[in-house]
């Protein structure tokens, strides 16, 4: 269990002041200028060194990816942007928005440290729509930095000017895929773009972009002060390093965020923070360990295992954005399913054809599979489905829509044999 | 270049090019329904996926950039299966109605189904309906077919310039829509029926009349503008079903005007379809050995110096040096191709061409408009023109009537002073040309029309002298017509010679009664009452203001009906083909005039077309090279400016309604259909579904 001494957010339950005066309390906004002193590959470099992987989903590295915006001697006269992705709309995921609420400052520090790191002298922030008190809370943050000096001309002393921007969305859950994002930001229709060029090409308004989560950004000042090797000695392994919020909801019985170490196992995740499963251990149907996007894992291969990016994708699921929903005996397993798959019809933005087309087919079979009105052989028809949109659109939602079904079909099939064969034989 | 790895084989590529038009390039057809190569890329259709090793997924190879040493699968398992999810999804809700789909025979998704479709469905469920959408007379929409490709979005933005179809909604809700439910304020809408791959949008006034199958298809020339549009006119029977736009990279590229697309209906009414010859007042029909004498009558009477010819907008080349040789075989020099009165020097090539060409827009890089609208004198031209703004670095001036042209400009004036002051460089836009390696100038058809045409003209070029829009292999000095006959009739010189008279001559001497008689070849646009007592002859196909005023009236054959040469602005010439035979006893336009002259014992020396054609190259080298622009020498034209006072009219264009310019688009139920619809939208009332 993660020592007290190496939490970064220390006032993630908002028991401590979250504004300037608590933040500087904790420890934000000390040094950093002299990180800034240290100049673009330093920062990097150390963030590299951390093993930071992105706490959005993906985990792609962190430090790699600021480190393909355009470098000094490389420039060519456009500005570059950071813009950091508070478009929190996954399903069972809600760190961010505890970050942006307690702990905002951890948010805008980050924003300088990182912008500076990519050589932006302007951060966005995109904030969900529905956010609309967090909105206001990281705002607020942003206006107190304003006011002390910490960003805006000359940020913190640091002689590299820096504005912040608080954005909000309009609340459709593509936009937090970081090129809607960007569309969103310029004032269009949230629709992906296609890749290449990628945003540390081509971003926001056709300059050098950087999108990264909240947490992410969030936890860089930490890593800097107290270095990159403290973060990489957390960890199961040196892919798998450092702290991660945890988001457990569902059959638990005290639902919370926790930040933990990476490669925490489940259940020591869910016993100690979360009181256990209700109905105690044994009554644990499955788990989808990271986010509504990616496959459920049922309890016989969830009872021991890791909670961290590697082993989850060696599970054929994902850690996510760690939003663990546990799933007791009492669930309707497929009904469940069912309903992701109408959240991701509801929420494809209908540009490309496998994502717009096979959303709707694949939720409508589901609710047939609910019922157990389906043949038998329909179950390998859907799971075919989803590999004709899996890896055919242009960006990830298709593959998010498809996972689930996918997990629940690898794990769960005598469930949905069982369905149709009962309803077979009433009739 | 760049080597890729096709299937085992390598390839070397253009290294620009995105991976679709590469393997194009190689003779590998990708399937594709979003991608247009003339539209940005979308992505979206994932019809074009293929396999390419070391990438995770397929690769939409419309949107990828091509990189040295790839290795591209495009016929593997993967990259077959990818395709075939996608052929099957975008079948599962569209609606498989060929039968009575419009697009039946001619439909991107139906070929393409033919080589990745499944042969049945495994979809159970209900099929999606969408509400058809309003967009005008030209556009029919059964937007349940729509496969979102959204190339007529793209088209729109693009290359309209119209920023009016858009996409509503999310995910399988999706739907294209003008939201307001009214046409398109453009005069290209009718491309987004070629560009729609499947039957959501198709056009309106040749719904159920046809099967694509069923037309026969000639390749010919337009004529309803002088940019000369490569169409191709589809025909049954005796009837032209549809025009459609022929590619031509350096006229049309591919796109038409809605007039040059949708006017064909004009051609099926108002015909004149036999000889008329007017007695007591009334036109009664006539045998053509009748109308032939009473012309020759006339001619015996009046003499060579009392007779007249106008040639019209349409007139093609072969009957105008016909006409030009009769009349000069009765001792008439009083001949004229500008029924408008537009003061361009016949004697001067270079003063009336589009001398850098339509394509040479391209590579421009600022444009000075002098009382020009492009936007209704020549659409399609101006589409050009907005692609060049787009790509950046054209600032572009005009000087007349401020109007929604689809592209930013400095407006700079309205008349001839500031057409002065830029001539004189004393203009803040002097600057911006002198800056400019390539710069051009566009001088409108409202200009050369004017009193001080002459006088315009010369400013003009001495505008294009003064910032070196001449010379060097480029020639920015430009005329702009609407008429599809007259760089063709200069050409051949349809013009006045020596002590002959110009169309407002001709007018003058039929109202004091010094011509007696006067033959219109398709010229309708004149004022009919100056023409007092002379004695007129209309050879046409439309019975329109000049076939009223008649004394006599040869049915003519009209540009689908004929194989003609027109030269369009730049100095083109191009032919049309015969689609279907003139109605009733109208004939060939050369012909009719080459008959009479043997009743009026002037027999004309050429029995066929060859032999008209070598005469008219005969005229002029340049009808040699069809198909070919022959730059024009540049010469001394255009009037002095007098230092005293200049007009201060404004320079304003004679084209006040697009859609019906010439006799056929004023026949036409369609064109009056847009009428009616384009003042319904400046008068703020609403069209389609509304009341």
């Amino acid at each position: 269990m993660l020592d007290d001494r190496d939490r970064i957010f220390t006032n993630l339950y908002g028991f401590d002041d979250w504004g300037l005066e608590g933040a500087r309390r904790r420890g934000d906004w000390d040094q950093t200028a002299w990180f800034i002193g240290q100049g673009r590959a330093w920062i990097c470099q150390q963030i590299k060194d951390s093993g930071l992987r992105g706490r959005g989903g993906a985990g792609f590295p962190t430090g790699l990816k600021w480190s393909f915006m355009p470098p000094d001697d490389k420039r060519d006269g456009r500005p570059h942007y950071l813009v950091v992705n508070a478009d929190e709309s996954e399903p069972g995921t809600c760190k961010d928005r505890d970050i942006m609420r307690h702990d905002p400052h951890k948010l805008v520090e980050g924003c300088l440290i990182a912008g500076f790191a990519m050589g932006a002298h302007a951060a966005y922030i995109y904030v969900r729509g529905e956010f609309y008190r967090e909105a206001e809370r990281l705002q607020a943050a942003v206006d107190q930095a304003y006011g002390a000096g910490l960003i805006g001309r000359n940020a913190s002393g640091s002689g590299w000017d820096f504005d912040i921007h608080v954005h909000r969305g309009a609340g459709a859950y593509i936009c937090g895929e970081e090129t809607a994002l960007l569309e969103s930001l310029e004032g269009k229709k949230g629709q992906p773009r296609l890749k290449p060029p990628f945003p540390a090409n081509a971003g926001l308004y056709g300059c050098p972009t950087t999108v990264n989560n909240v947490e992410s950004i969030a936890v860089a000042p930490t890593i800097l002060r107290r270095g990159p090797s403290w973060f990489a000695g957390i960890g199961r392994d040196a892919r798998n390093t450092g702290t991660k919020l945890f988001c457990i909801s569902g059959h638990v019985n005290a639902p919370c965020n926790v930040e933990e170490a990476m490669g925490i196992p489940f259940r020591e995740l869910i016993e100690k923070h979360a009181g256990g499963v209700r109905g105690g251990w044994d009554n644990l149907l499955a788990v989808i360990p990271g986010g509504s996007s990616v496959p459920c894992l049922p309890s016989d291969i969830c009872q021991d295992m890791p909670m961290d990016f590697d082993t989850l994708a060696g599970l054929k699921s994902g850690l996510g954005t760690a939003a663990v929903i546990v799933m007791d005996k009492s669930t309707d397993i497929v009904n469940a399913i069912c309903r992701l798959s109408k959240f991701y019809m509801h929420e494809s933005c209908g540009q490309c054809t496998p994502c717009r087309e096979g959303t709707g087919w694949m939720w409508r079979v589901m609710t047939r599979l609910v019922r157990g009105d389906a043949d038998i052989g329909e179950i390998d028809m859907l799971e075919e489905v989803t590999y004709q949109v899996e890896g055919h659109t242009i960006c990830a939602l298709g593959d998010a829509a498809a996972w689930p079904i996918q997990g629940l079909i690898r794990h769960f099939r005598p469930e949905l044999e069982r369905r149709i064969l009962e309803r077979k034989v009433a009739a | 270049m760049a080597t890729i790895t096709v299937n085992g084989e390598e390839h070397e590529v253009d290294g620009r090019l995105t991976l679709f038009q590469a393997l194009q390039s190689i003779g590998k057809e990708v399937p594709h329904f979003c991608f247009h190569e003339r539209l940005s890329i979308a992505g979206n259709c994932r019809m074009c996926l293929v396999e390419v090793e070391k990438a995770p997924k397929p690769v939409a190879s419309c949107a990828q950039p091509i990189m040295d040493g790839m290795v591209v699968l495009t016929d593997s398992e993967k990259t077959i299966k990818a395709r075939r999810g996608v052929m099957e999804f975008l079948l599962i809700n569209h609606p498989l109605d060929c039968p009575i789909c419009d697009q039946g025979g001619e439909c991107d998704l139906q070929d393409q189904a033919m080589a990745y479709g499944h042969d049945r469905t495994r979809f159970e469920e209900n099929k999606r309906a969408v509400h058809d959408k309003e967009m005008g007379p030209l556009v029919k929409t059964i937007m349940t077919r729509c496969i979102h490709c959204t190339r007529c979005i793209r088209f729109a933005e693009e290359v309209a310039g119209v920023e009016e179809i858009g996409a509503l909604h999310r995910g399988e809700h999706m739907e294209i829509a003008t939201y307001l439910e009214r046409s398109l304020t453009s005069e290209l809408s009718g491309n987004v029926i070629d560009l729609c791959p499947v039957g959501a949008l198709t056009s309106k006034p040749y719904a159920f009349t046809a099967r694509s199958w069923e037309l026969r298809k000639t390749e010919s020339i337009d004529v309803m503008d002088a940019v000369g549009s490569n169409i191709r006119v589809d025909s049954r029977g005796a009837e032209v079903m549809r025009v459609l736009p022929r590619l031509n990279d350096d006229i049309n590229e591919e796109w038409i005007s809605d007039k040059t697309r949708f006017a064909c209906d004009g051609l099926k009414r108002q015909r004149l379809d036999r000889p008329y010859v007017r007695r007591d007042g009334g036109l009664e029909p006539a045998s053509w050995a009748e109308a032939f004498a009473a012309i020759a009558d006339r001619i015996a009477e009046t003499g060579g110096a009392g007779m007249a010819a106008i040639a019209g907008d349409q007139a093609d080349c072969e009957a105008m040096i016909a006409l030009k040789d009769l009349f000069a075989a009765c001792g008439s020099q009083n001949i004229d191709c500008r029924q408008d009165g537009a003061k361009v020097d016949p004697a001067v090539r270079a003063s009336y061409l589009f001398n850098s060409g339509i394509a040479g827009i391209d590579e421009a890089d600022a444009l000075l408009l002098i009382g020009a609208n492009p936007r209704i004198e020549a659409a399609v031209l101006n589409a050009r023109i907005r692609r060049r703004w787009r790509a950046g670095g054209f600032r572009i001036g005009l000087i007349g009537e401020a109007a929604d042209l689809t592209y930013r400009y400095d407006h700079l004036g309205n008349g001839a002073e500031t057409l002065r002051a830029v001539a004189d460089g004393d203009h803040s836009f002097a600057e911006v040309l002198e800056g400019a390696e390539r710069p051009m100038l566009i001088v409108g058809p409202g200009v050369p029309v004017r009193d001080d045409g002459a006088a315009m003209l010369g400013l003009a070029r001495q505008t294009a002298e003064r910032f070196g829009m001449v010379g060097g292999g480029w020639n920015g000095f430009n005329v702009l017509h609407t008429a599809a006959s007259r760089v063709g009739g200069l050409d051949l010189g349809f013009a006045p010679g020596e002590g002959g008279r110009d169309t407002a001559a001709i007018l003058n001497g039929a109202g004091k009664g010094e011509i007696g008689l006067v033959w219109l070849l398709g010229a309708d646009e004149i004022e009919m009452d100056r023409l007092g007592d002379a004695f007129v002859v209309y050879q046409g196909h439309h019975g329109d203001a000049g076939a009223d005023r008649a004394d006599v009236i040869l049915p003519g054959a009209a540009y689908t009906e004929k194989s003609a040469t027109y030269a369009n602005v730049e100095g083109r010439p191009q032919r049309t083909a015969l689609g279907i035979f003139p109605p009733g006893d109208a004939r060939e336009d050369w012909t009719i005039v080459r008959a009479f002259s043997e009743v009026a014992g002037r027999k004309l020396p050429y029995d066929s077309l060859a032999q008209v054609r070598a005469r008219l190259a005969e005229a002029n080298p340049v009808f040699e090279a069809v198909d070919e622009i022959v730059p024009a020498p540049w010469e001394v034209f255009g009037d002095p400016v007098a230092d005293g006072e200049t007009d201060p009219t404004p320079f304003r264009s004679p084209v006040q309604n697009f859609y019906m310019t010439d006799p056929i688009g004023r026949c036409s139920e369609t064109m009056a259909k847009c009428t009616q619809m384009r003042r319904a939208l400046a008068d703020g009332a609403r069209t389609g579904t509304d009341g």
